[in-house]
């Protein structure tokens, strides 16, 4: 098929301002067309490639649709059992306190299997970034409700909607390891539109420039689709998130410099 | 007089079909194909001239599959 509108003038390397960066391995990615976690494990790469610490970096996958992220960041990584990423970041991260060392995981690996192994790292305060994709739901296995799975929200296991009574309250855990003295940065961004991707990429630079200091966790929530579990469109996905996810889980800073962020965030829509 | 122009160029058999491309241009450069690729998804193609190569398409792209140019042009 002939391409319409090329601008041959343009398109030449030396205009390039924008590419895949070579830290992504070069192979499609596993997840389903619109997924967010394509977009933060590619800035996750670009700030490791800006900062040029792709050698000393050692990132761990969680279980989940993003188990195979060491087959996707070309840098060393190590897979964790279910909800361990935490516990095996801390082993890394003390045996080689000079490497930057992130763990990378879901709400269903960190918020429900992995919860004392998040709590208990973050209350140690070990120095180490945690990247936690919340898409309200355990999407690798077919989109069972998770703890972070909003009230009245349907998932396989509730069909008709997540009723508090039976089911408990959504857990916060993001607001709930904000509390903790071992933990000095907490933000929740998310991906969907360029500002909200800029502005994630910032808080992934800020979390990783921590580590040279050793002040503690660096916690980072985005709030994500997950439009299969979701039984949605990409577009609509991200729409939904905005109207259901975002006020529930409201994006901002929680903690910056180890100091609880005070004023009252308000719900992004941009 | 030099004008500042931006192209962009999809890796097609990657595109996903996704659509979220189109919502973040601003010069609403992005449309889906008729055609659809190897893995059976309609993909991101350009639909006029008017980019400005301001990279919204490509950060946002779940699968980095957008290169973006931007150069001067005389027209
Ligand atoms: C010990 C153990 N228990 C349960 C499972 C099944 N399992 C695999 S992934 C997953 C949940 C993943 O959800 P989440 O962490 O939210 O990741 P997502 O796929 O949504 O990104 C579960 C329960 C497992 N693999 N191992
Ligand atoms: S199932 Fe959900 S989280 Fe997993 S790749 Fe698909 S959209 Fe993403
Ligand atoms: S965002 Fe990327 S994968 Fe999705 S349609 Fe656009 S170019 Fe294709
Ligand atoms: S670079 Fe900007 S103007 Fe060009 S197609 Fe992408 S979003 Fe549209
Ligand atoms: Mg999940």
């Amino acid at each position: 098929m002939e391409e319409p509108f090329v601008k041959t003038e343009i398109r030449k390397d030396e205009n390039i301002v924008y590419k895949r960066t070579d830290l992504l391995v070069d192979r499609p990615l596993s997840y389903c067309p619109g997924c967010g976690h394509g977009v933060v494990h590619r800035l996750l790469m670009e700030t490791l490639e800006e900062m040029d610490i792709q050698d000393k970096t050692i990132g761990v996958s969680p279980v989940g649709c993003s188990v195979l992220a060491y087959d996707f960041m070309n840098i060393d990584m190590l897979g964790a059992a279910h909800g361990r990423a935490p516990a095996l970041a801390t082993a890394i991260k003390r045996l080689w306190p000079d490497r930057f060392v992130f763990t990378y995981q879901g709400d269903g690996d960190l918020a429900a299997i992995g919860t004392a192994e998040t709590i208990h790292a973050c209350n140690r305060g070990e120095n180490f970034t945690i990247i936690f994709i919340n898409n309200g739901i355990y999407g690798m296995t077919g989109g069972q409700m998770a703890p972070t799975t909003l009230p009245g929200m349907r998932s396989s296991t509730s069909p008709y909607g997540r009723d508090v009574q039976t089911m408990g309250h959504p857990l916060k855990i993001t607001e709930l390891i904000s509390n903790l003295p071992g933990v000095h940065y907490v933000t929740r961004q998310a991906v969907h539109t360029p500002s909200h991707v800029r502005k994630t990429k910032k808080a992934i630079r800020k979390a990783l420039e921590q580590q040279k200091e050793s002040k503690g966790i660096a916690f980072i929530e985005v709030v994500s689709n997950c439009n299969s579990g979701w039984k949605m469109t990409p577009v609509q996905s991200n729409k939904w998130m905005e109207e259901n996810m975002f006020p529930f889980y409201p994006l901002g800073d929680i903690k910056v410099d180890g100091k609880l962020v005070e004023k009252k965030e308000v719900t992004e829509k941009a | 007089m030099a004008k500042i122009k931006g192209d962009i160029l999809v890796n097609v058999e990657r595109c996903k079909g996704c659509e979220v491309c189109i919502a973040a241009c601003p010069s609403s450069t992005i449309a889906m194909s008729k055609e659809v690729n190897g893995k059976g998804y309609h993909f991101a193609m350009k639909v006029n001239n008017d980019c400005t190569g301001c990279m919204n398409c490509a950060i946002v792209c779940p699968d980095g599959v957008i290169t973006v140019y931007r150069g001067k042009i005389s027209e």
